[in-house]
């Protein structure tokens, strides 16, 4: 792939994390590096291991491959590779993959003298999932508490789940983790509008700039929040999403076992009207 | 920042850490698997939540058997319509097992005249036969739901005249006029339905009337399901009060990937729907006929004691069943355990018509 003439210049070696400057070069557009080396062992094992589980089980129909987690009585050991092994090796692999790719984020932004937004913001969706199959199944004993790898499996098991505390929408956490989500909608698709309406102007007008941008929320709704600060109110809101899903599966079984709508009874029993 | 808003920010932070810290439950938590795995088939508890509620749950000591008599109780004693078979020691060993179960602390003249113990005059006495009957139908007629397990009074009655979970028609309170006077059962935050905003009596249409509680569809879009949104809210609704009395969630009888379908359920589901139509039958066959003798008696007999609760609710209708009556909470009333066995005698009742019933 081409490069473009002033792109070399950003390619500085060091600035790596660990190994010094082994794996410390580009191969084409792609800045390879320790934690890239890493990042393609772990897929493309983990990508063979869930060939071979559809293969023992018996499709490759990628909607119903299924790799199941093990069955609860096998506690916190490890399973028989065919009877939930494949998903534990499975879930080291995505693990590691996932963090190889952070940390790879991490010696790009090294390298260029940036901050860290990127890494850490990546790292948030890879602890949601952790939490989903490392710190949940901790909390509750048994790697069988992960979600199985599939398309429709983990749907049904989402379903389960939630049914399991009867009506997940009373779930305070998902209140909030959805609030955030469609929070997070709604700044995107205003930062966006926004952006385009400025850059976009009737024919023969010039192009306006983002004094007009603030101007027009100020007008509309008396704030405007800035250039820099709706890519921080962005960033807080996508990551507040992500984090919020987290509590709201850690908290469901560990901390609580009941119906969810059962514990708003704290709010019920307010001394205030009870 | 000003102080002042420092301040109330200091206390609505603090009462925030209180209500999370105070309002859940913590590891390490119990899970039984009960699918395959990977499927979330699973039932959750918390052990000592369990723990605490083991007495209510424990069964009292039986009153040790007597030795036959010899003599029928038809025949030593008058008036007895649905235990006559019974020997009559046998006969008096049960109506010590009665008061223990119902009115220990009213004893037997709860339902008897204690100068003619064969009057029929107390209306007590008249209920407690059909309910007699009505322990033998469970225990004969509905072994799909109850098993070999079956019942007695105190699996109801726990030492109370009025089992401590009972229903009575709810009607919708009307909080304001107009079209938004009804909320249709809903937005009340009713222990019936878990403390959810699902409609609050499901009991009426389901358990007393036969309304369809099955609202998922059979078919594929676009071919239409006749069922409403609404009736979809009121099966929920009966669903969380089936948690309640159980103690267990929602994958107990169902795989929620199609609640409908019986292949990928759970046994458990077979007994429920069995139960459905036991609480049913028990409800139209035994309780709502008796209606009349509590209308007439609305605060209990003479010897009721402190049991002055009314023996009808708010809407004029008797008390009556549903799963909690017996279930309290566990998946099997007291744990399992039979009691039935020790009194063979309830299964002796005769179950033909009655003379004193009809008055």
């Amino acid at each position: 792939m081409a490069m473009l003439s002033f792109e070399k210049k950003y390619r500085v070696r060091g600035g790596t994390l660990v190994g010094g400057d082994l794996f410390d070069f580009w191969v084409g557009p792609f800045y390879v590096g320790f934690f890239g080396v890493t990042t393609i062992f772990f897929t493309v094992l983990g990508t063979l291991l869930i060939l071979y589980g559809a293969a023992l089980q018996g499709t490759f129909n990628v909607w119903t491959i299924n790799i199941a987690p093990p069955d609860l009585s096998y506690g916190l050991a490890f399973a028989p590779i065919k009877e939930g092994g494949l998903w534990q090796l499975i879930t080291i692999c995505a693990i590691g993959a996932f963090v190889s790719w952070a940390l790879r984020q991490a010696e790009i932004s090294r390298k260029l003298g940036m901050g860290y937004h990127i890494p850490i913001a990546y790292g948030v969706a890879v602890f949601a999932y952790i939490t989903l199959v490392v710190i949940r199944p901790l909390l509750m004993g048994a790697w069988g508490h992960g979600f199985p790898y599939g398309i429709f499996s983990h749907l049904d098991w989402v379903s389960n789940v939630g049914y399991q505390y009867l009506h997940f929408h009373y779930n305070p956490a998902h209140m909030i983790a959805i609030s955030f989500f469609f929070a997070t909608v709604l700044a995107l698709s205003l930062h966006g509008a926004l952006v385009l309406s400025a850059l976009n102007p009737p024919k023969g007008e010039p192009v306006k700039t983002p004094e007009h941008e603030n101007t027009f929320f100020r007008d509309l709704i008396g704030y405007s929040i800035g250039t820099l600060g709706i890519h921080r109110l962005g960033l807080f809101l996508a990551l507040s999403a992500g984090f919020w899903s987290a509590v709201c599966i850690v908290i469901s079984g560990p901390f609580w076992t009941r119906g969810w709508p059962e514990w708003w009874g704290w709010w019920l029993n307010l001394p205030i009207w009870s | 920042m000003s102080f002042t808003l420092k301040i109330v920010l200091a206390v609505l932070g603090a009462l925030g850490v209180i209500v999370v810290v105070t309002s859940f439950e913590r590891p390490p938590v119990n899970v039984v698997q009960v699918g395959q795995r990977g499927t979330a088939m699973e039932l959750v508890t918390n052990p000592r939540r369990v723990a605490a509620q083991l007495p209510r749950h424990a069964v009292p000591e039986p009153t040790p058997p007597l030795d036959a008599a010899g003599q029928k109780a038809s025949e030593v004693y008058e008036n007895v319509q649905v235990l006559g078979d019974l020997d009559a020691n046998a006969f008096t060993r049960l109506m010590i097992g009665i008061t223990a179960w119902v009115s220990p602390e009213q004893g037997c003249n709860y339902c008897h005249n204690p100068e003619n113990l064969a009057s029929d005059e107390v209306y007590t006495k008249v209920v407690t036969r059909r309910m007699l009957q009505m322990t033998k139908t469970i225990n004969a007629s509905w072994q799909a739901h109850v098993g070999q397990t079956g019942v007695t009074c105190y699996t109801c009655h726990r030492g109370k005249p009025i089992p401590e979970a009972v229903w009575s028609t709810d009607p919708d309170p009307r909080r304001t006029r107009g079209i938004i006077a009804s909320a249709a059962g809903q937005n009340i935050a009713s222990p019936a339905v878990g403390m959810s905003s699902l409609p609050h009596d499901p009991f009426t249409p389901f358990l007393l009337r036969d309304e369809p509680i099955r609202v998922i569809g059979t078919r594929p879009l676009p071919h239409g399901n006749p069922a409403t949104i609404m009736g979809a809210e009121w099966t929920y609704g009966l669903m969380f009060h089936f948690s309640a009395a159980t103690g267990q969630n929602c994958t107990f009888c169902h795989n929620t990937q199609n609640f409908g379908k019986w292949e990928s359920s759970t046994p458990q589901r077979v007994t429920a729907w069995h139960g459905i139509r036991m609480v049913r039958e028990l409800n139209n066959s035994y309780v709502e006929p008796l209606r009349p003798l509590w209308a007439a008696n609305p605060h209990g007999p003479p010897e009721r004691g402190d049991a002055t609760q009314s023996r009808l609710g708010p809407g004029g209708d008797p008390w009556k069943v549903n799963c909690s009556t017996c279930h309290l909470g566990a998946n099997r009333p007291l744990l399992g355990r039979s009691m039935l066995a020790d009194y063979p005698e309830l299964n002796a009742v005769t179950l033909g018509p009655l003379r004193s019933a009809s008055r």
